[in-house]
Parts: structure tokens; C-alpha cells; sequence
């Protein structure tokens, strides 16, 4: 294994646990920089550590209180450092970077600052990494990571994993950033794609790590296959020439079925054992879509009552939007229709685009074109903007 | 750790409820402050009389002004605080949520002390 990818893998788990044992993000963060750079010196003279990660954390440990001792001159804190260095660590400790994860998604903090501080500790991304993914300045991305940790240290913001009556609350917290890196990688018009796949295989990392340290949670497997089914369709949704391609015609061959499976079987396990929780029932609608052999298999019976019960858990308009597409195709083009003459969503494109699809699908073609110029005049992305342009050339031909 | 809670509340919306229950939420207020005195949270409160009552200094145009009302005309104004000892900000924050007043519109701003021996 080279540095770097021991780098990748390990950051994260050593810079948790050395957090824990220096009491200081900053002094962590410095500390463990500089072992990677002597690690870079002399790993390649003398040869591979019997055991890198072990290596890697006394070093940093050690840097770190070296640098205390530097600083520090008065007598009472002299013992505090003592105390640090008769510490035994030489691995990491699974149960740390689930505090990390915890404080960096703190609620006393902004979300744009616990997004940006989770990439930067857990992922172990670096700030360009991570101001390229988020389209914002280097300088200004990295000022938020400062803030916020300055934030942590000065209001005192724990190093511990929520206690059972805070759990939920805090975790939920967790899980949105979680899932808003997702997206930011899966949805996101902008950046490299490389660096949109990073973002979706760091969330799906994150998740993974949650599910294997909160194994109550049913909400953290929720959320793992939600993204698992997802991703499993990342490369088919747009053509060759970068066009959308509608889930009703994407090349089912080409799914991922490894990550199907996966997700599948996860979705299935957190439904299971109580109410479920959003995440879960997204991810079984996610699941019924991606396990239909063609589209027209789609149990869309099914997936309309999933999102009824998503609207119990989660009122919105946007639920509410996707039910009553779901219903249109369990149960006719009218009845959906019905529905969405009920939700005012002011400024979103998807409105009028579903009730244009809708519309099409009954060849009702003068209301679709009407209701495909409305989406346009909404829409913000390209692609999107393009398929909705075909559309309307579609329907506007069958006009007489 | 010391933190302050800077209690706010919209005056005009306090005074708008009716005496009953602004004399329930006071009982409970009582409550929560002899509930922080027991568990030793407790350092300093107080409750403020209303915005209508306060005076501003501040330096403006080369001398000290002296206006009426508060520093900043906010819907919601500062009407009492309470400083607490607390092992972190999620002691502090477990503290803040159980006062009485958010029931009724009000908001509770939780600021760390800085401890002058620090650093």
C-alpha cells in the first residue's frame, strides 16, 4: 500500500482519535500533516513500518504534544500534557470517528460549515478539493473551516457521541449532511465529473461507517441504500452526448446490479422494526424502480402508497408532486392530473413539467405544450432545459 | 465553562397573552431557576424590566450620545439572563431549551463566557 492511499483510507480514522487524545481539531490537524511529510522522508529509506497506521499515530501523538510543550509554560497545564502523553494510542478507535462526525455536524454550527468540515476531517479531502465541488472560492471555503472550528473550541462543543435522548436529533442532523454531499455529487449541473463521483462515493463511505457503528439506526441503512440505488444509475441517466435520458428509458442492462442488490437488501432491513423513518421509505420506492426488469414492470401501486407514507412522515408539496405521478401510473394519467391541480409549488419546474408529461401521455397535446413552456420559463439546468425543449417540439408537432 | 443565556422575546407579543397564562409560564420560570440553583448551574440571573425603560450610550460624531430605547430596534428584545457553569455547549444548550419562555415565542441566545485566566 503507498502513502497516498493509506492517506485516502486512513486519514480520517487516525485524525478522530488523535482529536480525542489532543483535545484540539487544529493541533490534530497540524500534527498528523507533519507525519505524513516525515513518513514521506523516511519511509522510502527505511523501508515500510511492520505496522503504517500504528506508525502514523504515535508519530503525530508525539508531534503533537511536542508542539503543547512548546507552547505551553505554566505549571498547571504542564501536568494536563503529561497526562496526554502517558495516553497509550497506536490505533485508530472506531468510536471516535463517529465524535468527529457528530461535532463537525454540531447544529450550533451552519450547514454549509458542517458540510465543509466533515469533507475536511472525516473524508480527509482538502480544501480545494472541496471548494471545487461546492463552486466557491478556496479562500472563502476555508475561512468557514476555520470559523467553525474556532467555533468548536471556543463555545466548547463536545468530542462525544449524543447521548439517547439527543440521538435522534443530532443524527438526523448527520444523515442530511450525509445525503446533501450526495447530492451535491449526483445532481450537481457543474464541476468535473470526477470530482461529482468523489462526493458520492465519500457519502456512500460515510454512511457505511454509520451503519456499522450505530447498528440500531435503522435510518442510517435507510439512507445507505437510498444512495446505493442511486448511484447504481448514475451512468445511465444522461446519453453519450450528455442528454437526460428519463429513468422509463435508461439502458436497464447497464445498472450497477452489484450496488442493487446491495441497496435492495438494505431498504428491505430498515423498513423492518417499527415506524420507518424518510430515508427507508425513499429508499424502498428507489428499490421497486431499480428492481423492475423493464419499466413497465414498475409496481407503481406500491409506490404510491410508499410516498403516502412518506407524506405522513415528511409533509411537503414535493412528496405530494412525486405520489401523484406515482398515482397517474398506478391508476390513470386523470387521477394524477387531479392531484397536482391541488399543489401550489411557486417557481418549480417540476410542477409543470409533470403535469406537461402527463398531459402528453393523455395527448392532450395543446395543455402539454402550454405546461412545457411553463416549465421552461422555470428550469435552471441545461440538460434539463434541452429534454424539456424536445418534449414540447414533440407535442407541438401532434398539435392541429 | 460559563455561558450566558440571553433570553429575547417579542414584548408586544408577551404582552398580548392573557394574564393566566403569563402567570404559568412566571411559575414555571421559577421552577426551571430553582431547578439550576439545585443541580449548581446556577451563578447569576436576572429578569430585565421592559425595552420602553432603557438607555443607550454610545459614541457618535466625536461625543457620547446619550438616546432612549435599546441598542438595536429588533422585534425580539433582550428580557432576562441567566450565566450557568457547564461541562460544554450541549450542557448548556440541554439547559437553555427547557426555559419556559420558548413555548411563547421566545428565543434564547447561548453565548460562552471567556475566562480571563485562559490563554
Amino acid at each position: 500500500m503507498n502513502l497516498e492511499e493509506l492517506h485516502r483510507r486512513e486519514y480520517g480514522r487516525i485524525l478522530a482519535t488523535l482529536i480525542r487524545v489532543v483535545r484540539d481539531i487544529g493541533d490534530a490537524e497540524d500534527a498528523l500533516q507533519e507525519a505524513f511529510a516525515a513518513a514521506m522522508v523516511q519511509w522510502p529509506k527505511e523501508g515500510l513500518p511492520r505496522n503504517p497506521v500504528a506508525w502514523l499515530i504515535t508519530a503525530a501523538r508525539n508531534k503533537a504534544i511536542d508542539q503543547l510543550r512548546r507552547r505551553t509554560l505554566a505549571e498547571e497545564k504542564k501536568k494536563e500534557i503529561a497526562e496526554l502523553a502517558a495516553q497509550e494510542v497506536d490505533a485508530p478507535v472506531p468510536l471516535d470517528s463517529l465524535r468527529l462526525i457528530f461535532t463537525c455536524c454540531h447544529p450550533s454550527l451552519a450547514r454549509e460549515a458542517q458540510v465543509a468540515l466533515t469533507l475536511r476531517t472525516v473524508c480527509g479531502l482538502t480544501t480545494e478539493e472541496i471548494a471545487r465541488a461546492f463552486l466557491v472560492p478556496p479562500a472563502t471555503l476555508a475561512q468557514r473551516i476555520v470559523r467553525a472550528k474556532a467555533k468548536i473550541k471556543g463555545a466548547h462543543i463536545p468530542y462525544e457521541v449524543p447521548e439517547d435522548e439527543a440521538l435522534a436529533e443530532r443524527l438526523a442532523a448527520v444523515l442530511t449532511v450525509v445525503y446533501l454531499v450526495f447530492n451535491e455529487g449526483y445532481t450537481a449541473s457543474f464541476g468535473s465529473d470526477l470530482v461529482r463521483k468523489e462526493l458520492c462515493s465519500e457519502a456512500i463511505r460515510l454512511a457505511r461507517m454509520l451503519c456499522e457503528l450505530l447498528p440500531a439506526e435503522r435510518e442510517c441503512k435507510g439512507l445507505l441504500a437510498l444512495m446505493l440505488l442511486h448511484d447504481a444509475r448514475r451512468e445511465t441517466r444522461t446519453d453519450a452526448h450528455g442528454e437526460v435520458v428519463t429513468l422509463e428509458d435508461q439502458d436497464r442492462s447497464r445498472w450497477d446490479r452489484g450496488k442493487i442488490d446491495e441497496g435492495a437488501a438494505l431498504a428491505e432491513r430498515a423498513l423492518r422494526g417499527g415506524p420507518p423513518g424518510e430515508y427507508s421509505v425513499q429508499a424502498a420506492i428507489a428499490a421497486l424502480h431499480a428492481t423492475a426488469a423493464k419499466a413497465a414492470d414498475t409496481d407503481w401501486r406500491q409506490i404510491a402508497e410508499l410516498y403516502a407514507v412518506l407524506a405522513g412522515i415528511y409533509p411537503s408539496p414535493v412528496v405530494e408532486l412525486n405520489r401523484a405521478v406515482a398515482v397517474a401510473m398506478a391508476h390513470g394519467c386523470e387521477r394524477g392530473l387531479a392531484l397536482l391541480e391541488r399543489l401550489e409549488l411557486p417557481g418549480y419546474y417540476l410542477l409543470p413539467a409533470a403535469r406537461a408529461d402527463l398531459l402528453r401521455r393523455l395527448g392532450r397535446n395543446a395543455e402539454a405544450a402550454d405546461a412545457y413552456r411553463a416549465a421552461l420559463a422555470l428550469v435552471g439546468n441545461d440538460a434539463e432545459r434541452r429534454f424539456l425543449s424536445r418534449r414540447l417540439a414533440e407535442v407541438s408537432a401532434r398539435v392541429h | 465553562m460559563q455561558y450566558m443565556l440571553l433570553c429575547c422575546i417579542d414584548e408586544s407579543g408577551w404582552n398580548a397573552l392573557g394574564n393566566a397564562e403569563r402567570d404559568q409560564v412566571m411559575k414555571e420560570y421559577d421552577g426551571f431557576v430553582q431547578g439550576i440553583v439545585k443541580s449548581g448551574h446556577y451563578r447569576a440571573g436576572g429578569r430585565l424590566d421592559s425595552a420602553t425603560t432603557a438607555t443607550t450610550l454610545r459614541w457618535g460624531r466625536g461625543r457620547l450620545v446619550t438616546t432612549d430605547g435599546p441598542f438595536a430596534e429588533t422585534k425580539e428584545q433582550l428580557g432576562g439572563y441567566h450565566l450557568i457553569e457547564c461541562r460544554d455547549l450541549d450542557e448548556a444548550l440541554a439547559i437553555a431549551r427547557r426555559i419556559p419562555t420558548l413555548r411563547v415565542g421566545g428565543a434564547i441566545e447561548v453565548r460562552p463566557v471567556l475566562d480571563p485566566t485562559h490563554d
